[in-house]
């Protein structure tokens, strides 16, 4: 399980990137993508998982 | 959003004054409230002689820190901080529009090292330019790697550009230290309101302790942080100025409790701002039908203000990558493709050397405006009291010196026989498209300056001149390429000359628009 990134609908604000736990995220073609094999959900990390409680743009991240 | 509630009463006003008047100065720095004319003193309209020679000599070239400054000196901000901590519900920073100017919005993300590149680039082009700002598109404290990388290139290897930062200021009291270090020493906060009830309008949430915070406890948080930030600030001796947006409705009266609780915490000065709010800005304020203010109800909260936090009147709320003077944006000379092909040469001499030239027309302006007071003066037989607005078309170096049809600005002035005081400005679209007058523009022109009894221009066409006096704003171009001030003046001397002889009488003006952001970029728009 993880989180993804849609890329239409991100800004490339990058506000995720630093506060991902678990360095899963990063820059390409301007907008951000996580790496599915580093995202835990921020499972027993935090209450929410942080890129999706930071990014400015409702529905940018889902579950898939 | 509803907007029944959103104008001001004056009486309300006039009671928010008393209060203020009633405040007992805590602060231990920033200024004094009135100055030798019993003016305001500092903030924008002050002079040399109005602070301590320390302060005078931080903002005495800085557009924003100083109105004067702002007729000669211009500024910069480069794009290297998208980030942000908080939403507010007047911003959406996925709309970007080369049309657009206001701060939030940038065409062109910077890495640190482009950005110390692009400055670099400019400083050599615009010898002019003197100060670099990082004011987002999101918040230069959410940024904190990229935005001190930059500033610490930039000391190195510009030393001469004074460096300054915006920030919502939730992450301010932590990096109070950064701050310092890198010799910043303009820092601008957006506060918005000092009570978290009226905060919660307006931040629907913030990013706090790796949680999202909403509602309430999201406001007072926010606020807390504020305060803190800028009281730390204030004692490490760090210039501030507090950006508030007007939003009618919301936090108009609300304001004047803000310039009182900032001037007690030190802030030098305050800066009420009109709210940007279209639907085709996709913000949550534009969508809902939230209305910025009109001209009046702006003006009569920044005068409400007076006597308490000094008010600044000439922001032009620019993008987060604006370069030029305030009211011009050269940022399409400068991409990141042009700067390529640019051969830079950081000549330190070369740009003392222009700014030698600028004090010597700053100089020369103020001498004129002092020999237009004196001139003033004397007893002519009219209201002694009687104060006007008038429209300006300037290019700059504080002159009377664009052409009507070429000004995409109009800059206001209150006149008055004991002062000529800068009060704002009005954006309007270009008049001029390539030889010939727009008509439907015209109107909107004039909506825009309606309140102004005159518009000092260097040349006006037939048309547009029949069409404004008709709608009661004289057009006048005998002052061409005099000084701001002293034209001014010399057009209200004699205004008054023509009502004492009984050839008019003086007539009160109504309201004026505020454009809503799109900003036609002067030069291609005139090609």
């Amino acid at each position: 399980m993880a989180y993804k990134i849609i890329a239409s609908q991100c800004s490339g604000c990058s506000a995720c990137e630093p506060e991902c736990p678990n360095t899963a995220i990063r820059e390409k073609g301007g907008t951000f993508v996580i790496d599915p094999s580093k995202c835990t959900e921020c499972e027993g990390q935090y209450d929410s998982p942080q890129c999706v409680a930071v990014c400015p743009v409702d529905g940018c991240i889902k579950k898939v | 959003m509803s907007d029944s509630t959103a104008f001001i009463s004056i009486e309300g006003l006039k009671k928010g004054r008393k209060a203020l008047s009633e405040v007992q100065e805590t602060a231990a720095s920033g200024c004094g409230s009135t100055g030798g004319s019993g003016k305001s003193s500092c903030g924008s309209s002050a002079g040399p002689e109005d602070m301590p020679p320390e302060i005078w000599d931080k903002i005495k070239n800085h557009p924003c820190y100083s109105e004067e400054a702002h007729h000669h000196y211009a500024r910069m901000h480069v794009a290297v901080a998208p980030a942000c901590n908080i939403q507010c519900n007047y911003c959406n920073r996925k709309y970007d529009c080369s049309n657009e100017s206001r701060p939030g919005v940038v065409s062109q993300k910077l890495t640190p090292d482009q950005a110390v590149k692009k400055v670099l680039a400019v400083a050599s082009e615009i010898p002019q330019m003197t100060v670099l700002g990082i004011a987002g598109p999101g918040d230069a404290l959410a940024n904190p790697k990229k935005t001190f990388d930059t500033f610490r290139m930039l000391a190195e290897q510009a030393p001469d550009i004074k460096l300054c930062l915006s920030t919502n200021g939730l992450a301010l009291p932590e990096m109070v230290d950064e701050i310092c270090k890198y010799n910043i020493d303009h820092v601008t906060i957006t506060i918005n309101m000092v009570d978290p009830a009226v905060g919660e309008k307006i931040y629907p949430w913030i990013f706090w302790d790796h949680k999202r915070v909403t509602g309430y406890e999201a406001a007072r948080i926010l606020h807390e942080q504020q305060m803190k930030g800028l009281e730390m600030l204030t004692a490490r001796g760090v210039l501030t100025k507090i950006n508030s947006v007007l939003i009618p409705g919301i936090n108009d009266e609300h304001l004047l409790e803000v310039n009182r609780e900032v001037k007690k915490r030190g802030a030098f000065l305050h800066n009420i701002m009109p709210l940007i709010s279209e639907p085709e800005h996709g913000t949550y304020f534009g969508l809902n039908g939230q209305r910025g203010p009109s001209a009046q109800e702006l003006k009569a909260v920044q005068d409400a203000c007076m006597g308490g936090a000094n008010l600044m009147r000439h922001c032009r709320q620019c993008r987060a990558d604006a370069v030029g003077l305030l009211g011009e944006d050269r940022s399409d000379e400068f991409t990141l493709d042009k700067i390529e092909q640019m051969e830079i040469v950081y000549d330190l001499d070369k740009r003392r050397a222009y700014q030698q030239s600028v004090e010597a027309e700053r100089q020369a302006q103020h001498e004129a405006k002092e020999a237009a007071l004196a001139a003033s003066a004397r007893d002519d037989g009219v209201d002694a009291d009687m104060k006007v607005l008038i429209a300006v078309a300037t290019e700059g170096h504080g002159k009377v010196n664009q052409h009507f049809g070429h000004a995409t600005e109009f800059q206001i002035y209150e006149v008055s026989k004991a002062q000529a005081t800068f009060v704002g400005h009005r954006r309007v679209d270009l008049y001029c498209q390539g030889g010939f007058g727009e008509d439907e523009q015209l109107p909107s022109i004039v909506s825009a300056i309606n309140d102004c009894h005159a518009v000092l221009v260097s040349k006006i066409g037939a048309c547009p001149r029949d069409e404004l006096t008709a709608a009661g704003i004289e057009p006048v171009d005998r002052y061409a390429h005099e000084f701001i001030e002293k034209a001014a003046l010399s057009w209200f001397a004699e205004y008054r000359q023509r009502i004492a002889r009984g050839e008019i009488t003086h007539q009160p003006r109504g309201d004026a628009r505020i454009r809503q952001g799109a900003y036609t970029g002067g030069a291609e728009a005139a090609a």
